[in-house]
């Protein structure tokens, strides 16, 4: 079971030295911020889903979309490209919230300079695939999330083309963090 | 020995090119004095690289100020005396201290040395947001791309110029050029420029020529940055995303070369080589007001 763990990016900034404003801006900035996220995640055992909630940030950059996102996700092993190496075993799963259309403007380039994918949830509990993701990764993802999840019968009953190697694709995703893998099947990310 | 060099009646950054040219003609060990008298009107781009020349030489060449005493309060208010005492020895008094701003300065000439500057700038901006994007006509949505456009052009002076540098935000009406309102970022430094920032790192063959416009095609257009990280350089492909959605027009100038991503409204050249040489890099942003559809 993932423990979840909401990471309010206005705390993390308000813990450097960069407290005055709510803006994330500056790669300085973005290399403190992340010093703070990574302290919060290590202080905290077993496996998690980090929150990431950029509901109070303003303005987000290009530089601090790739120092606090993007180097987030890669130091943790998590979103990364289908054909990079098998991430070491890490106990960190991300979900990001409160994205607006002016953090995704900055964020998606980033995003995909790395390769790297993310889920973000809007605020009615909607959630979407941001970043690198191919047409096959997007409608197998869509299908744990149609389905809620389960073994991969429960999830290929929701499937319009019964053919394909849904299993394969399943843990190619899991792979890449955007789903959890557990013994009774594939989850979508929740944390709640 | 001291060499006059006669400010243009009318600063922009065509203009600023011939006092650069002018420049380019005194040896270092000569002294300058910059004579203003009759210029009556400057872009953000030629006030803040009037401090950047006054910089770049490093030996505070003396300044006659304008003549005109709307053209002395209105650079007053934009600031300029108050960064140029330090840089410049006034031949006569000119407002240094009291009150500045201005109505048509979203910011006012502003100092850029360290990363807590740029976070000053965004926050300041982002107050004037909604005043701007009214300007250019566009919804307020869009004040949040501004801003990331502003602070990634100053972050490249505290990445790459290796010293402080200047930016100024200004609206004026380009009626005669185009029949409507801009809104203009200046970005300046007297840093290393683009040649050497990127020349450590940029791979190329021994025959490959490395000029300053070869490194302006490779920040500007293809992104490279001197760090091999493939997260680097994402700032200036952004901005320029940014341009295509505004039709805004982006010119950078570094040493002898400027390289633009010209709009259709305006007849300007994608490349200028060989220009007088000038220290640093020198970012011009011109988004102009939306034509409604």
């Amino acid at each position: 079971m993932l423990t979840p763990m909401p990471l309010d990016l206005r705390t993390a900034l308000a813990r450097t030295e960069c407290d005055l404003y709510s803006n994330l801006v500056t790669r300085a900035t973005g290399r403190a911020v992340r010093g703070q996220l990574e302290t919060m995640l290590r202080e905290m055992e077993g496996h998690r889903l980090a929150v990431l909630d950029f509901t109070h940030v303003g303005v987000l950059d290009f530089s601090c979309a790739d120092e606090i996102v993007a180097q987030l996700l890669l130091r943790f092993g998590a979103g990364l490209p289908a054909h990079a190496p098998a991430p070491p075993p890490s106990p960190s799963y991300f979900m990001f919230r409160g994205l607006a259309e002016a953090h995704l403007e900055a964020l998606e380039p980033v995003l995909e300079g790395h390769g790297l994918a993310l889920v973000a949830e809007a605020e009615d509990g909607s959630m979407r695939l941001v970043g690198t993701v191919d047409a096959d990764e997007q409608s197998t993802w869509q299908l744990v999330i149609t389905s809620g999840g389960g073994d991969v019968a429960a999830i290929a009953s929701f499937a319009v083309d019964v053919r394909v190697d849904l299993h394969a694709r399943l843990e190619a995703l899991a792979r890449r963090r955007l789903v959890i893998q557990t013994p009774a099947g594939f989850h979508p990310l929740r944390h709640h | 020995m001291t060499t006059i060099l006669t400010v243009p009646p009318s600063l922009d950054d065509g203009s600023f090119e011939t006092l650069l040219q002018a420049l380019a003609a005194v040896p270092d060990d000569v002294r300058v004095m910059l004579d203003a008298r009759h210029t009556r009107w400057s872009t953000p781009y030629g006030l803040i690289n009037l401090l950047t020349l006054a910089q770049a030489r490093g030996d505070r060449p003396e300044f006659i100020p304008p003549e005109d005493s709307d053209t002395v309060s209105y650079w007053a208010r934009a600031g300029f005396f108050r960064h140029a005492e330090s840089l410049m020895k006034f031949t006569r008094p000119v407002p240094t201290k009291g009150k500045s701003g201005d109505s048509n300065f979203f910011l006012e000439i502003t100092p850029i040395a360290q990363t807590e500057d740029v976070q000053h700038v965004v926050a300041h901006i982002q107050d004037r947001s909604k005043a701007i994007m009214e300007t250019l006509g566009f919804p307020p949505s869009g004040s949040v791309g501004f801003s990331v456009v502003l602070s990634e052009s100053c972050q490249n002076i505290i990445e790459h110029a290796g010293g402080p540098g200047w930016v100024a935000v200004q609206t004026y009406n380009w009626q005669k050029r185009l029949g409507r309102r801009v809104v203009v970022i200046a970005v300046s430094d007297s840093g290393v420029g683009f040649r050497t920032s990127l020349g450590q790192t940029v791979s190329r063959g021994a025959t490959d020529r490395w000029d300053d416009a070869a490194a302006l095609e490779a920040a500007v257009l293809r992104a490279t940055s001197r760090f091999r990280d493939p997260g680097r350089g994402q700032g200036l492909a952004g901005i320029r995303k940014y341009m295509g959605k505004w039709d805004a027009k982006l010119t950078v100038r570094s040493g002898t070369a400027r390289i633009g991503i010209i709009p259709k409204w305006d007849d300007d050249m994608a490349l200028v080589e060989q220009l007088a040489p000038f220290a640093g890099a020198q970012y011009q942003i011109i988004i102009p007001q939306a034509v409604p559809s």
